[in-house]
């Protein structure tokens, strides 16, 4: 049960700004939820044939020498920047999944966010005003963004447990609602082979879309196909590396405000997370029907 | 010609599966294509508070003596955040039941026994009538999805308000009038055509789950000045996150109902099989408050199969502020009653079991809408009727309590008691009865 | 006949009006001081700045004064009006004039989901379009929504009238009782027991009453269709119980 807002820059003049825009909705929504707040960026991507993986650790972490374990390890060079409590490793894109693998091993008690190009994910239990300023997330440049506040329903008040969820390359989700048939489908992913970190039904829907992406499905088809698949109550904002997505359950029970101008697209929960965007006097609001896929691409 | 000795015969036997009950089901259901639709709680044998007993004070504990040691029984409920919080004398009130499930001369009764003995009573699906308002001294006025006769004047005469999210009976589901209910004083309360089958609304029309109810919450009071407590009531299915989420939402009271609430009219299926026991709700339900920091400062009530002032002493023991009945209520007022048996005999049940309560007919006039019934309940000897019986709630109570050494009901808790059953103790979260053992797992 | 009075227009005139700015002042500011006003009372129109988008404003008014809020509207704005007339130069949120039952809400911009559910009486004008559930639950009010209305409007409508200019979506009328629904665009799929029914004098009659109510005018009348209740559901029967 949480809030959501999501922001698309169709105009590259405003990606500078995309950090400090996605702050002022992501606070504005703190009344939605108060437990914890996540958001992910997508930012310029690194130099050619560079990935990231965002990773979570625990105060007082090393990061100099995982970054040294790393380089040895993988035989690439690796960098390494802290924000808050995560740090953004950059590797050469050919070996993330060797990568996420050895920090599995390396730095057990790290957890990696997300892994991608582009896409570089934050969470933390708190205020979303005090999570987007201990990751600096005004100062963040990109070309879109999703956000999410939570108010925990059944699973518990972690920072594994907040949004978005990460399931595949700069790819995440966050969801607003509450699933019905999630233990289930679970279930039948887990023996498909993917692993789930947390209790959270959102985090099956991310894992149920990876998992059709990764079957040839476009992000369009796989939410058509999230629809019959998924029970219970839900709107989703989903990023890929080129876009975003927004879907509702057939009943729409979750509220959803969408904003569009020439310059860009924007999702809320509520129209106050939109009401300080540049140009909203003009925009054309909507409000996205139940059971429709919106998908929106980068422009090249 | 041999003389066969006689083959001993087999008795008829029935099945337990198939029992002369389920029978009977299968041919009512391929007769009519309809489910089973009644009033009433479930009917099927639960772990109960009668499960559970208290551990008298002797050498180790001492206890009060009885008529002249002090035995507090007053709740103040809404604490939290309104302005002006509900004071009860005892810590049992009437739970929510309409004017048009019950008659006009019912609901009187309630007001009047209800007052009498300083508690509260509540409004039901369908709106306040003002002689409901009138002789009730404190009146909660339910909050339901369907909103028959909901209006802000109401409202605002109203003591406190409560949220139906759900009912114990049919929790997820939505509440049934059927046509035989619907005279022309409860149509033109709740804007629809005389003598059709009301269909209530299982969710809220503008608002589902906890950030929506926030909001939601946030406009009653500010149409209310921030005086009037806010109740949220639940079915008990999942107490604890129910309770956690209701309370984050901005509750002053939390009301769950077990799954032996009664209910005017819904299908029997969904009444004995959706929802879990009163017994197993509370302790969950206190663990949300607790790990909230919250608990005694927003009130809990218990209901949904409160019968005597033993069950009454168990749920304030078990951490509740205070129990709501509904069904021992009506009981009290003179259903089922073996009074009026030969009309229960025409309607082809029996005194005790009679549960159509849908279907208007009620002898003893309490659930019913015809003029003639109705007439038959004298809402004065009824509503003493129930103060009598209030009383012997609280008296039975205090009795325990003051067995316990307590000087307040609300001093009892839960390493006063033990269970006779691994169940009971295991929902209850108290020990089998002479030793330490206290199964099941994390309290929700 | 007497005209219908244009309530579009009727509460615009008069005193000055009192501005409260909720860049400064609290939603509890705003609404104990509209809520104050009592009948006759001299101080009848007010003027609200700085709305944005926050919930429940102009809520639980009892008396006939006049509010026009500048800017976008949360949850539930005007919810439960009585007598009162308040008017949006905006969106408004979640279940605006909710529960009303008297009075004037007009909404300049979009309204979202649940506009006007459960409402008794008066009348809401949305001027843009009606996110899903508009008239969820009616009870009596008039709701007129120049655009068009999203799914499952009407659903449960148990009195009143719902005037749509633009298209209906999907599942109109859902479980609808006695509600009339009009709608003189494209309906996307209408829901259980709920059918189209002949247009008659009479409800071109009570279409051009609103329209005028609602200060609409130069709408053909004729071009609406309307729609309500086959009264299939009415009685819990085995025929109907792939509805239910």
């Amino acid at each position: 049960m949480c809030g959501i807002v999501g922001l698309f820059l169709k105009n590259p003049a405003l990606e500078p700004d995309l950090g400090r825009h996605l702050a002022a909705m992501l606070e504005m929504m703190t009344d939605r939820g108060p437990d914890s707040a996540g958001f992910a960026v997508y930012g310029q991507p690194g130099a050619d044939g560079v990935g990231k993986i965002t990773l979570r650790v625990a105060p007082g972490f090393d990061h100099a020498a995982l970054q040294a374990a790393l380089a040895d390890k993988l035989g690439a060079a690796v960098e390494i920047t802290p924000r808050g409590t995560h740090l953004v490793v950059e590797v050469p894109e050919d070996v993330i999944e060797a990568a996420t693998a050895a920090i599995g091993t390396l730095a057990p008690g790290a957890s990696v966010v997300s892994a991608g190009r582009r896409m570089e994910v934050y969470k933390e239990v708190g205020l979303p005003a005090d999570v987007a300023r201990a990751f600096g997330l005004a100062g963040m440049a990109g070309s879109h963004g999703i956000g999410h506040t939570r108010m925990a329903t059944e699973s518990a008040v972690t920072t594994a447990g907040a949004h978005p969820f990460s399931t595949g390359l700069d790819q995440c989700l966050v969801h607003n609602g509450s699933l019905s048939n999630h233990n289930q489908l679970r279930r039948r992913l887990k023996r498909e082979g993917q692993s789930f970190e947390t209790e959270n039904d959102s985090e099956v829907a991310a894992g149920y879309l990876t998992s059709r992406l990764a079957k040839g499905d476009n992000l369009g088809e796989a939410l058509t196909a999230a629809l019959v698949d998924l029970d219970g109550f839900f709107t989703f904002v989903v990023g890929t590396e080129t876009g975003f997505g927004v879907l509702r359950d057939p009943i729409a029970c979750k509220p959803a405000v969408m904003a569009e101008t020439d310059d860009w697209v924007a999702f809320g929960s509520e129209f106050r997370a939109l009401a300080a965007l540049p140009g909203i006097e003009t925009a054309r609001l909507f409000e996205p029907e139940p059971a429709t896929v919106y998908f929106w691409e980068r422009h090249q | 010609m041999t003389d066969h000795p006689r083959v001993p015969r087999t008795l008829p036997r029935f099945s337990s599966t198939f029992d002369p009950a389920t029978l009977a089901e299968i041919r009512r259901a391929s007769a009519t294509g309809i489910y089973d639709i009644r009033g009433g709680g479930a009917k099927r044998k639960l772990p109960n508070f009668d499960d559970l007993l208290f551990l008298g004070a002797s050498i180790s504990r001492y206890p009060l003596e009885g008529y002249r040691e002090r035995c507090g029984t007053d709740v103040v409920l809404g604490t939290r955040f309104a302005k002006k919080p509900i004071e009860l004398k005892i810590p049992i009130t009437i739970a929510g039941m309409s004017f048009g499930s019950l008659s006009a001369q019912a609901k009187e009764a309630l007001g009047r026994g209800a007052s009498t003995m300083g508690t509260s009573t509540t409004t039901g699906d369908g709106g306040m009538t003002q002689e409901e308002r009138g002789h009730s001294s404190i009146l909660v006025y339910q909050y339901l999805p369907s909103r028959y006769g909901m209006n802000p004047e109401d409202l605002r005469k109203a003591d406190a308000i409560e949220i139906v999210v759900g009912q114990g009976a049919k929790p997820g589901g939505g509440g049934m009038l059927l046509g035989q209910k619907i005279s022309p004083r409860v149509a033109a309360m709740r804007t629809l055509p005389e003598g059709i089958d009301q269909r209530s609304a299982c969710r809220h029309p503008d608002w589902t789950g906890p950030d929506d109810l926030e909001i939601k919450i946030e406009e009653l009071r500010e149409i209310t000045n921030w005086e009037k407590p806010i109740y949220v009531k639940v079915g008990a299915s999942r107490p604890y996150y129910d309770t956690a989420l209701a309370v984050k939402s901005g509750a002053d009271v939390i009301v769950i109902d077990g799954m032996q609430g009664g209910t005017a009219a819904t299908q029997d299926v969904f009444i004995e099989h959706v929802g879990i026991p009163t017994l197993a709700a509370i302790r969950p339900a206190v663990k949300a408050l607790e790990d909230l920091g919250l608990h005694r400062k927003v009130q809990l009530i218990v209901s949904g199969g409160i019968r005597n002032g033993a069950d009454v002493a168990k749920a304030l023991a078990l951490g509740a502020d205070a129990v709501s009945i509904g069904t021992a209520a009506l009981v009290a007022l003179g259903d089922n009653d073996p009074a009026w048996e030969a009309d229960y005999q025409a309607l082809g049940t029996t005194a005790g079991a009679y549960d159509d309560w849908h279907e208007g007919k009620d002898p003893a006039g309490i659930t019913t809408q015809d003029p003639a019934l109705a007439a038959r309940l004298d809402p004065v000897a009824a509503g003493r009727r129930l103060a009598n019986y209030l009383s012997v709630l609280t008296l039975e109570a205090q009795t325990i309590a003051r067995a316990c050494g307590k000087s307040h009901v609300h001093n009892l808790e839960p390493e006063d008691l033990v269970a006779l059953t691994v169940e009971a103790a295991a929902m209850a979260g108290v020990p089998l009865a002479g030793t330490d053992w206290v199964p099941g797992g994390v309290r929700y | 006949m007497t005209p219908a009075p244009n309530l579009a227009t009727a509460g615009l005139a008069g005193p000055e009006a009192e501005t409260i700015d909720l860049g400064t002042d609290s939603v509890r500011d705003l609404n104990s001081r509209l809520q104050a006003v009592q009948p006759g009372a001299n101080a009848t129109r007010f003027h609200v700045l700085n709305p944005a988008g926050r919930h429940a404003l102009a809520v639980g008014l009892t008396a006939p004064l006049s509010v026009e809020i500048d800017g976008h509207a949360g949850y539930y704005c005007a919810g439960m009006n009585a007598l009162a007339s308040v008017t949006v130069n905006g969106n408004t949120g979640i279940g605006v004039a909710e529960n009303m039952m008297s009075g004037f809400v007009h909404v300049k911009g979009d309204a979202g989901a649940s506009a006007g559910a459960t409402a008794h009486g008066g009348m809401l004008l949305v001027e843009g379009n009606a996110a899903s559930r508009c008239g969820i639950s009616m009870k009596g009010i008039d709701i007129v929504v120049k655009g068009s209305v999203g799914a499952m409007s009407a659903f449960m409508a148990q009195a009143g009238t719902l005037i749509v200019l633009g298209d209906a979506g999907d599942a109109l009328g859902d479980s609808i009782y006695e509600a009339r629904l009009y709608v003189r665009g494209t309906v996307k799929s209408l829901g259980a027991d709920c059918i189209e029914k002949p247009m008659r004098d009479e409800h071109r009659a009570e279409i051009a009453e609103k329209l005028a109510a609602a200060g609409i005018t130069g709408v053909d009348v004729g071009a609406f269709r309307r729609y309500g209740s086959a009264r299939g559901l009415y009685n819990f029967h085995v025929d109907n119980a792939g509805a239910y």
